[in-house]
């Protein structure tokens, strides 16, 4: 072979290795994504039955029911209300009235069946128990602003 | 009043950075030596300011100045000392000052390990790390002023997030923005060669061992963060592919190819513009991790609170020193070189193909993370439907595996190749034997632990192969040394540091390879419910639930687990987890007990209590997870061994002498400005 | 030559993707409560515990609900802002004093200012449970039929009033 046909050769192999690694990179990526959904789009059955998703929304007061190692609960979005059901051990910050995401597949008994359940905390947006500190700080506030004026 | 010497230094800071960015670049243009001889006293001075400010931070968290803002929402009264310490880099803030801390000692360590450097040289490099200096003081002086006073004050704080009370935590951070922050090195330097125009072996020389540092505490920290996770967070997961885990690992996979780059840059003149590119990118990537956490473009466990106008000016700011570091390069690079010939079986086409497969591994990664991102991105322009997406666990595992593959069965092979021309036949004779000792054993492992599967036989195959061949590689060369008469220790001690790190750092790895694989295919999970007296047997261990108990911590109430731990009819250990609720945030705990072991962890969590005194437990039994961090700590010897090579101290040395025996500093100053000015 | 832009072009292709990801929060939940009926209420005055005070109080009018706290960092930060348009009279705002102590939160009002017509107490959280508040604060634009047009999750910043709040409230008032 020529050097400029050796060259030639190693572009198009180059590319054609290339192309096989992007679709089988993009065919895997299609492959995991999981959407989220909230309550109302499954309620409306926007949401795929039997496909790998996420729920979020809010815990609902006093639907939190134990059997066992599995929990059964309500998330809901002020507007609709899926039925959850979990095996397994809950994440600490999992609460009544506090938001949750649940990964897993809705199954044809209308509950969704969840693998994964996080509860997430946020900082600077927070739900009121994490920040029962400052309510400590607060009250004596007064005594200490006070002389500073 | 010492919050605001903290702030005065700062604002401070950000002047002697100006100076250092500005002057020094400025003098080897405009060919002024006064100018150029700020650079190193600017950096002291820098560095001096900003230690200031960190010590006054430091300060107002010992002694609970709740007057701070920042202190008042990171610290607590109640918080033992090292945890208040360790405060000042619980947040946004604070953890930034660190970061400009760090950019400020590396600047300063350069300025003073670099005497060998030419003025110049030294020049452009300290200005290119002012320069970053300054963004990031602005960036803090503007939108995150860690001095904030809070008026009135509060009595008292709202505490750390007790997931960060924790040793790991305490010096995570702090090693994983050495890593970060390092590569801003390795990036002057690529910096300070494409204007500079000169790139050849010398240079690769000196941005090597400043490259493996900042690698070798990337790793330290990467390995920490991984084992907080394994044993802080109770689910006795190691690794989410989360954004935030992706952000120090994307920097850690380009550091890694920066260091092969390197290599052949040095021992060859190979791959000259490709390592620029590299050293740029892999301190863009660690700018971009920052962007990441901190602007909140993507939600992810770690995320720190976020705000949009931080984010935008880190993006300004990304789009500077990025968009201008790729812009110098387009311009520069052409001149910069390619580097001489190799044949396609050699040493630099291995080190091309590791450069390739992990940047490809960069790529999968990138993708996986900033797709969310995209797709947002798209709903927002409306051209796709609304939808909210996150991209799996599974897409990561196998995608990410699929260039490690090959590149692992290259680590084997690669460093018996010679430069420039390889030798096959010779090759396939010393990897002949390791190569079927390997198969044999990945073959018979899996029918000892009496479960079979491909991905196991494969993992130990590729782990096996590699720890063969290095054992094999360093053998054949104590044993020549041997036989010119020296001892086993004092040929093995011979070797040069160089040679030995590559070989340690990369049995590392093979380490690290053995532990997943057996940990992945092997692991024994199961949450139940347990009564008091009730009893789990897992793989050969059983475990007796034996109640729960309340205690309390110095800022926490807890219930305590007891779980009797019996192997062969033998009580062999009682083991504690924790639930705690820390007291000022009320946030609920997990805290696994762990029974650490060379051939297996013991991992248990407790869950809920449930009805009739019953508890939820979660039982792990984990082969071999402890060489993953094992594995990360050969890494990390490994860089420093190949750092501390001779070879950099001797040439530094040949330098110092040259520059020694000129006698007028000032002449060499305008000889080197006029040569390089006139290239 | 192309080979030496590439990586400029590739980076100038993430840095947009970055840029329009700046400008959406992925915290934002779609609310569903947005463009429906804000539901109703009935609570006692914060400053008038024996006065009540409810949605259909509003009818007619386009106001600003905003849920707050004393134990509330963030609220901290954006006070000063409500003050702000409490003062340029464009719009009534009314405070729902979210899981608060009363003393507290009077206290807080006294030191920080008071830019709230009125303040509702919900003890419980039930009426911020009916309105999908996830945290504090949170603020929600309320017109003239009793339909949420906008809620702000997280405080409420310069660009959210300048951009999006100030000119929906002309629109709506327009409308009408």
């Amino acid at each position: 072979m020529k050097p400029r046909h050796k060259r030639l050769a190693f572009i198009v192999g180059g590319l054609v290795a290339i192309a096989i690694a992007a679709t089988l990179v993009l065919k895997a990526l299609e492959g995991n994504l999981a959407y989220f959904f909230s309550p109302s789009d499954i309620v409306a059955n926007k949401a795929p039955v039997d496909h790998t998703m996420r729920l979020g929304g809010l815990v609902k007061k006093g639907t939190v029911k134990r059997e066992g190692l599995t929990v059964r609960f309500d998330v809901t979005d002020n507007a609709e209300t899926v039925s959850v059901s979990y095996t397994g051990i809950l994440p600490d910050l999992f609460q009544e009235g506090q938001g949750v995401v649940a990964q897993g597949r809705m199954r044809s008994d209308g509950v969704f069946h969840a693998e994964e359940v996080l509860a997430k905390h946020d900082e600077t947006y927070m739900p009121p128990e994490v920040a029962a500190a400052l309510e400590k700080a607060e009250q004596a506030n007064s005594s200490v602003a006070q002389p500073a004026l | 009043m010492i919050p605001e010497i903290g702030h005065f230094a700062l604002i401070t800071a950000l002047s002697v950075a100006l100076l250092l960015g500005i002057l020094p670049i400025a003098g080897t243009v405009l060919r002024i030596p006064a100018w150029v001889a700020v650079a190193r006293p600017a950096a002291y001075a820098l560095f001096l300011f900003v230690a200031t400010a960190f010590g006054c931070l430091v300060y107002a968290f010992v002694q609970n100045d709740f007057s701070v803002l920042y202190v008042a929402l990171h610290s607590n009264s109640a918080l033992p000392i090292q945890y208040r310490v360790a405060a000042v880099w619980g947040g946004h803030e604070g953890s930034l000052l660190l970061w400009i801390l760090m950019l400020s000692g590396w600047a300063t360590a350069v300025a003073l390990f670099s005497r060998h450097l030419s003025p110049a040289m030294a020049a452009r490099v300290l200005g290119v790390m002012g320069l970053i200096c300054v963004g990031f003081l602005l960036f803090i002086l503007f939108t995150s002023n860690p001095f904030e006073r809070l008026f009135p004050a509060a009595v008292d704080g709202r505490d750390l997030n007790p997931l960060l009370q924790d040793f790991g935590l305490v010096i995570h951070p702090p090693m994983l923005y050495m890593g970060y922050v390092g590569f801003s090195v390795a990036f002057a330097f690529a910096i300070a060669a494409l204007i500079g125009g000169k790139l050849d072996a010398a240079w690769a020389r000196w941005s090597r061992p400043w490259t493996t540092v900042a690698w070798v505490f990337l790793t330290i920290g990467i390995g920490l963060g991984s084992w907080w996770a394994y044993y802080e967070l109770g689910w006795g997961g190691w690794w989410f592919w989360d954004p935030v885990e992706n952000a120090s690992f994307m920097p850690w996979l380009a550091g890694t190819a920066l260091i092969h780059s390197l290599a052949v840059t040095e021992k060859r003149g190979g791959f000259r513009s490709w390592t620029v590119l590299l050293a740029i990118l892999a301190f863009s990537l660690s700018l971009l991790g920052t962007f990441l956490v901190r602007s909140g473009v993507l939600t992810s466990v770690h995320a720190f609170a976020t705000d949009p106008e931080r984010g935008l000016f880190i993006l300004i700011f990304l789009g500077v020193v990025i968009g201008g570091a790729l812009l110098l390069y387009a311009w520069r690079a052409p001149r910069v070189g390619l580097g001489g010939g190799f044949n396609a079986f050699s040493r630099e086409t291995m080190l091309l193909i590791n450069n390739v497969l992990l940047v490809v591994a960069l790529g999968v990664v990138l993708l996986g993370t900033l797709f969310p991102l995209v797709v947002d991105a798209f709903v927002a322009l409306n051209i796709i439907e609304p939808a909210k997406i996150s991209v799996g666990e599974p897409y990561f595992n196998s995608m990410f595996l699929l260039p490690m593959i090959p590149l692992l069965l290259l680590m084997s092979i690669g460093p018996y190749v010679r430069w420039k021309q390889g030798n096959a036949g010779e090759l396939i004779k010393q990897l002949r034997t390791s190569f079927i000792i390997s198969i044999v054993l990945a073959v018979a492992l899996p029918f000892l632990m009496g479960e079979i599967s491909l991905m196991v036989s494969v993992g130990l195959f590729l782990a096996a192969w590699l720890m063969l061949s290095i054992l094999q590689g360093v053998g054949s060369r104590i044993a020549q040394e041997i036989k010119r008469g020296k001892s086993a220790i004092t040929a093995l001690l011979g070797l040069p540091n160089g040679y030995l790190g590559m070989q340690v750092a990369h049995f590392g790895l093979a380490v690290i390879v053995a532990g997943i694989t057996l940990v992945k295919g092997y692991e024994v999970e199961q949450d139940v419910r347990m009564e008091v007296g009730d009893t789990l047997t897992m793989s050969g261990y059983t475990f007796r639930f034996d109640g729960v108990m309340s205690t309390t911590g110095p800022n926490y109430r807890a219930n305590r687990g007891m779980i009797q731990v019996i192997k062969d009819g033998k009580d062999l250990m009682v083991l504690e987890p924790e639930k705690r609720i820390y007291n000022v945030q009320s946030m609920p705990m997990t805290e696994a007990a762990i029974d650490y072991g060379f051939t297996r962890d013991l991992y248990i969590s407790l869950g809920d209590p449930l009805s009739g005194g019953a508890w939820s437990v979660r039982v792990y039994y984990k082969p071999f997870i402890g060489w993953l961090w094992g594995g990360c700590g050969f890494l990390a010897i490994g860089g420093f061994l190949a750092m501390s090579d001779r070879r950099y101290r001797i040439a530094a040395r040949k330098q110092q002498a040259r520059m020694a025996s000129i006698a007028d500093g000032r002449a060499v100053v305008d000889n080197n400005i006029a040569t390089e000015a006139s290239s | 030559m192309i080979r030496f832009i590439a990586p400029l072009a590739v980076f100038i292709g993430i840095a947009v993707f970055l840029l329009i990801g700046l400008d959406l929060n992925p915290r934002n939940v779609p609310s569903p409560l947005i463009d429906k009926a804000a539901p109703a209420f009935q609570l006692s005055q914060l400053h008038q515990p024996e006065k009540t005070f409810s949605r259909s109080d509003m009818a007619g009018k386009v106001w600003l609900l905003n849920v707050w706290a004393s134990w509330c960092v963030s609220c901290r930060a954006e006070h000063p802002l409500l003050i702000a348009l409490a003062k340029q009279n464009i719009v009534p705002i009314y405070g729902l004093n979210y899981k608060d102590k009363r003393t507290d939160a009077i206290r807080w009002l006294r030191q920080l200012g008071n830019p709230y017509v009125l303040s509702a107490q919900d003890v419980e959280g039930k009426v911020g449970f009916d309105y999908g508040v996830y945290g504090v604060p949170e603020t929600y634009l309320i017109d003239q039929n009793g339909t949420i047009r906008y809620k702000q999750i997280g405080p409420v910043t310069r660009k959210a009033l300048d951009e999006t709040i100030i000119p929906l409230i002309k629109k709506l008032k327009l409308e009408s």
